[in-house]
């Protein structure tokens, strides 16, 4: 564990820690009832890849993921409301790597008073109205375990942060402050195939920023109801999530030098019923501020991303929800000047289209869904189709797959070609 | 009090009271009375408080259970209403929330709070024949019917479990857009309590029934308590039961909105 790291763990330790020495008195002076809730859950998850190359190295198996875990949440207020935690942690025994490991997925206490609700400690915030489409959810996410079909939760990852929302007749808001950079998890060359324009390069170095006042990461949100619309206003200083890498010499580089670049975003999103139907839309532009005039050829280009998605029931238990997304480079003709000969560019107008399909059956005891991704520029694309059933109201289980396809090994779900899995999910609540 | 002024006041109370009920009740639309009835089970009070729990029974005995607590403040005189659920349980679906702004007369609204990934989002709400939460209930059994959306007429008066009723039949002016060909509901003269109501096909057959088990005066409101609807198709029924019912309770407009949504106020929801 790196010494942030382990800082970290500890903040979100304390934090629960305190919660559970504090809550409980005051609880029990209000209601004169234990107050902490403890619940939890057993899940197996096990993803096998359907194709017969496997990865090099240890953790290169038929299996992408083979685990068991056990879910401990506990949680608390105070009668009225004003003082209150939540604790979620996981242990787990990851099959593929033969190890054992404990997480922190949120430990936060929460402070409410009249106008003002303060949130500290390890949390997850998710924003935006995108369905697996992020503009201006800005926060660290886990793309290998999405990958590699763990429960959609696990797409999202905690920071540990303090986050304020006001909430007034004038003014809604929610104000997060970050001083621990947390990355994304992108999936890692232990266990997936992806496209590498540096492969044969070993040494590397991945510096993130260092845990300073000027380094911390700033996130806003305004927002309220406009002509019965959802209207949010948003605006970020930080860091892209998704590491650049410089290499020492080129044309024959030796080493790499990986770094989060600086990033600011602002953005909007709209969300309204259209009739029967809702209505999404979001607009970001993220000014990448390591290399505003795009000339850099490891920093990414700033960027406008646009999305339009419509929502609605197409028969008793059954929805559609599509999507479009695109991304729009704004020194086009910088990023192509500067690109190394290894990457093919992508075109100055990225499109994305999404589909998903829900059908409930059997009173809600089944899912059906299938979600699939669609880049007309990229030519690629990622199917996932799911089945999802309750046995009892504690036991359910789910099958699904990840079926990845593209017509070039550089786009960002052609690379994953080769790591098509299907997955299972057996958890027991309790 | 004096012998006149007694006369007086059981003369006013005869003639106010006596003579005007009979007729008063003769008099009542079928459309009144269903209106009556409505009110009294989605209206009840200016606000209530609720936890409930939801057994899904299905033929061969097997149970799922639901427990939420249900919040809903009627807005304005329009018959605008808001509605505020959380869930206890199943493991699945603690700590969701979901809110449903009622509008009559055109599309609801709802959002949906998932905790697992703080998630707040609204979701389509055209169709309200959608169960509610995987049970018998659709959404429109929940939060009601609107009286104007079917044709009404008093087809008898019976006496159900002892019990002096209307028997009303309706029947939708828009086929199309509902599940039922027409429904028979019998209402209690007295309280105007739904006692029983019939779910007919286009066949002549009845696919669903409903029924109150167990009806309580709580604050002044006739409640029902125990409820229940059955599926007569398949044997599935399931069983509503109010565990704890208030009104009045003092719910404010501010908290069916995003914040709370994001953040459930243990003081209601507990």
């Amino acid at each position: 564990m790196s010494p942030v790291a382990s800082y970290r763990f500890c903040g979100a330790a304390i934090v629960f820690v305190l919660g559970t020495l504090f809550s409980p008195p005051i609880e029990a002076q209000e209601d004169k009832e234990f107050p902490i809730r403890l619940h939890g859950f057993f899940l197996g998850n096990v993803a096998a890849r359907t194709g017969s190359d496997h990865p090099t190295g240890e953790e290169g198996g038929r299996f992408i993921l083979a685990d068991g875990r056990l879910r401990l949440e506990a949680s608390g207020d105070t009668g009225g409301g004003s003082l209150s935690f939540l604790f979620k942690g996981d242990l787990f025994y990851d099959g593929v790597s033969d190890d054992a490991h404990g997480l922190v997925r949120e430990a936060y206490a929460d402070v409410s008073r009249g106008w003002l609700d303060l949130r500290v400690g390890r949390q997850i915030v998710t924003w935006g109205v995108g369905d697996l489409l992020f503009i201006n959810d800005v926060f660290p996410k886990d793309w290998a375990a999405f990958f590699s079909g763990r429960p959609l939760e696990y797409l999202k990852v905690g920071v540990d942060a303090a986050k304020a929302h006001i909430d007034t007749r004038a003014l809604n808001a929610e104000i997060v402050v970050i001083p621990f950079f947390e990355p994304d998890n992108l999936p890692g060359a232990e266990r997936f195939f992806f496209f590498d324009p540096f492969a044969t390069i070993r040494t590397r170095v991945l510096e993130e920023p260092a845990t300073t006042a000027g380094n911390t990461e700033l996130a806003l949100r305004l927002y309220g109801r406009v002509l019965n619309s959802d209207v949010s206003f948003y605006a970020y200083r930080g860091y892209w999530r998704q590491p650049s890498f410089r290499p020492d010499e080129l044309p024959v580089p030796t080493r790499l030098g990986g770094f989060y670049a600086r990033l600011n975003t602002y953005g909007v999103t709209v969300q309204r019923s259209l009739g029967a139907a809702v209505l999404n839309v979001e607009a970001g532009y993220y000014d990448s501020r390591d290399d505003p005039e795009g000339v850099d050829p490891v920093v990414p280009n700033s960027q406008y991303r646009l999305l339009a998605g419509y929502q609605r029931q197409l028969a008793s238990e059954l929805s559609l929800g599509a999507q479009y997304y695109a991304e729009i480079l704004e020194n086009y003709a910088e990023y192509l000047n500067g690109l190394p000969p290894q990457l093919s560019a992508q075109d100055r107008v990225r499109h994305l289209l999404t589909v998903r399909l829900t059908q409930f059956l059997k009173y809600q005891t089944w899912k059906l869904s299938l979600f699939s991704f669609y880049g007309p520029s990229d030519r690629d694309f990622l199917l996932i189709p799911e089945v999802w059933h309750a046995i009892t109201d504690r036991l359910s289980f789910t099958v699904g797959a990840n079926i990845f396809a593209g017509e070039n090994r550089t786009t960002f779900l052609g690379q994953l070609d080769a790591n098509d899995n299907v997955f299972v999910a057996v958890r027991l609540d309790f | 009090m004096n012998k006149k002024a007694a006369i007086l006041g059981f003369l006013t109370v005869a003639f106010t009271t006596l003579p005007t009920r009979a007729p008063a009740q003769q008099e009542l639309t079928p459309e009144a009375i269903v209106t009556r009835a409505y009110q009294i089970a989605h209206y009840s009070g200016h606000d209530m408080k609720a936890r409930v729990l939801m057994q899904l029974i299905n033929k061969a005995g097997k149970e799922r259970t639901r427990e939420m607590t249900m919040l809903r403040l009627n807005v304005g005189e329009a018959g605008e209403q808001k509605y505020f659920l959380y869930f206890h349980q199943p493991g699945d679906v603690r700590d969701m929330t979901f809110m449903v702004w009622k509008h009559p007369g055109r599309d609801d609204e709802r959002w949906l709070f998932v905790p697992a990934i703080k998630l707040v989002r609204r979701i389509a709400a055209n169709d309200k024949r959608s169960s509610f939460v995987g049970s018998d209930f659709s959404y429109e059994d929940v939060s009601g019917r609107e009286v104007e959306e079917d044709s009404h007429s008093l087809m008898k008066e019976e006496t159900l479990d002892g019990r002096e009723t209307f028997v009303i039949r309706s029947a939708p002016k828009d086929e199309k857009g509902s599940e039922f060909a027409y429904k028979h509901s019998w209402i209690d003269k007295e309280s105007f309590v739904l006692w029983r109501e019939e779910y007919y096909d286009k066949r002549d057959e009845i696919y669903k029934i409903f029924t109150a088990d167990e009806v309580k005066e709580v604050q002044t409101h006739w409640t029902a308590v125990r409820r229940t609807m059955k599926n007569v198709e398949n044997g599935h029924r399931t069983e509503v039961t109010l565990l704890a019912v208030d009104y009045d309770v003092g719910l404010e407009d501010s908290l069916f909105s995003e914040r709370y949504l994001s953040n459930p106020p243990a003081r209601w929801v507990r």
